[in-house]
């Protein structure tokens, strides 16, 4: 008791006549309310204003260290913006596959995008089976060259799994249909559940999978459980993660929307006849 | 240290545990012990958002009117609990990409409103604060006794560092799946219970009830 009593004798005024107030009267809980949530929204928003320069070069740097996993590049923490400079950042125009030169590459944030009128359009219930409800006009994805070979094409994807969009890149091998790699950098599904899409054995399924049949038709698929041997499907089918039905659909049909017409088809068909 | 000070911090280590008396805080415990190194932060997280609210809250605790005191309680909580995110993301940002939500979570964590409720209304705060240091603490003890277990026998790690090499990897030890999932850190968690009751028979509860003998004398 003695310390807050001290506190009330020195203070006088205004100050002390509210903390002499009973505590249940109407006035004093109000007051009380009111200053509380004050303090408390300083508090938080100081934390979140001073910290927010440290939490956004993190995510940078997670990002780039999340695209060199995908395309297998191997870094020791500290090479990250060095090996990064193999890539080739392009602008792709979704609906045509052509590339555009007239944004800036460096600059252009698709996730900023996707939520700009101006610059997505709203999928109808029909096309959003990846349930993102909108979709940037221009997709940045990043080319691993070497000289003038492309030897790797890593895309941005997107979509919703339990409790959370998923983000994530997944690299294709220069056929534009061969899976090299797969790594999410954003989600809140359920850690040792749907969380296990972080898992590297999970990962490691991906490799060698082919997203596309002979006759280019999309096929690939999450299957639940293990994915039966000799199947004919087999190559296009991923084992689902065990006790994350929805999140192991959500991740397919990230993966259908993407590489299919909505997403990444028309660019991927004219890199595959351009060979 | 006074006696009520240290009894403050070193009972809730294992004669009063959050968890293995209380059992309180037990949902966090399954979620993130599936290894040590999730287990230690979520153990300084939790420990000092219990060590700072209880202390702010003790501060306080002539002025809280009782009509709001729980939601004065939970805004303070909250509050510390978004502030303990921000500093994660930006000091370990690995830790907590994989703590995910449950960061967030503490703020439903019994353990901390329990403390409040139960010792900061009624303590001044350097007390109430150690209170909250020794609870985090009680807390965090057992959830580094249960990632102990599940990591090392789930895969075969401790702390990320190989102890136990894997079949997978061309060693010996086939790791027990099961370790992984949130269930078995109940088995783990009653184990431990059992242990503790067994050695310390003080903290085994009496039952709810017995079958009771009507005397003669006694009104119903």
């Amino acid at each position: 008791m003695s310390d807050t009593d001290n506190l009330e004798k020195k203070s006088t005024g205004l100050f002390a006549s509210v903390l002499n107030l009973p505590n249940d009267s109407t006035k004093k809980t109000i007051i009380i309310a009111v200053v509380l949530c004050f303090v408390c929204s300083i508090l938080v928003s100081a934390a979140a204003v001073i910290l927010k320069p440290m939490q956004l070069s993190n995510k940078k740097a997670d990002i780039k260290k999340n695209i060199l996993a995908v395309a297998d590049l191997k870094s020791n923490g500290n090479d990250i913006d060095e090996l990064f400079k193999q890539f080739e950042i392009k602008i792709v125009d979704l609906e045509t596959g052509e590339y555009v030169d007239d944004v800036d590459s460096a600059t252009y944030d698709q996730r900023k995008a996707s939520s700009d009128p101006a610059q997505s359009i709203n999928l109808t219930g029909e096309q959003d089976i990846a349930g993102i409800g909108h979709r940037a006009k221009y997709a940045k994805i990043y080319l691993l060259k070497d000289g003038d070979q492309i030897k790797q094409i890593v895309l941005p994807v997107h979509g919703y799994g339990l409790w959370s969009t998923l983000y994530g890149f997944l690299s294709l091998e220069n056929d534009g249909n061969t899976v090299k790699g797969i790594k999410f950098y954003q989600h809140a599904e359920t850690p040792g559940l749907g969380g296990e899409v972080d898992n590297p054995n999970w990962q490691a399924k991906w490799v060698g999978k082919t997203i596309f049949d002979d006759q280019g038709d999309l096929r690939f698929e999450i299957v639940r459980g293990q994915v039966a041997a000799g199947n004919a499907a087999e190559n296009h089918q991923v084992d689902g993660l065990s006790g994350a039905t929805l999140t192991s659909k959500g991740v397919s049909n990230m993966v259908n929307y993407w590489l299919g017409e909505g997403g990444f088809g028309p660019y991927l068909t004219k890199l595959r006849t351009k060979g | 240290m006074t006696s009520e000070a240290k009894s403050n911090v070193l009972d809730p280590l294992i004669d009063n545990n959050p968890i293995t008396l209380q059992v309180l805080g037990v949902c966090s415990a399954l979620a993130v012990t599936s290894n040590m190194m999730t287990a230690l932060i979520m153990s300084i997280a939790l420990t000092s958002v219990v060590a700072c609210s209880n202390a702010c809250i003790s501060l306080i605790r002539n002025h809280i009117p009782s009509s709001i005191r729980i939601i004065v309680q939970m805004t303070i909580i909250a509050s510390l609990v978004i502030v303990v995110d921000q500093i994660l993301k930006a000091f370990a940002f690995e830790a907590s990409k994989q703590l995910s939500v449950f960061v967030g979570l503490i703020i439903t964590n019994c353990i901390v409103l329990g403390r409040a409720e139960a010792y900061a209304m009624k303590n001044p705060p350097f007390l109430s604060f150690l209170d909250g240091i020794g609870n985090g603490l009680g807390y965090s003890l057992l959830l580094m006794v249960v990632g102990f277990f599940r990591e090392l026998l789930g895969a075969g790690k401790l702390f990320g560092y190989t102890i136990l090499t894997t079949v997978s990897e061309g060693g010996w030890y086939l790791p027990n799946g099961l370790m992984l999932l949130p269930p078995s850190a109940f088995f783990v968690i009653g184990l431990i219970i059992w242990a503790v009751r067994s050695w310390k028979t003080e903290q085994v509860e009496s039952p709810d009830y017995q079958i009771h003998q009507v005397h003669r004398t006694e009104v119903l």
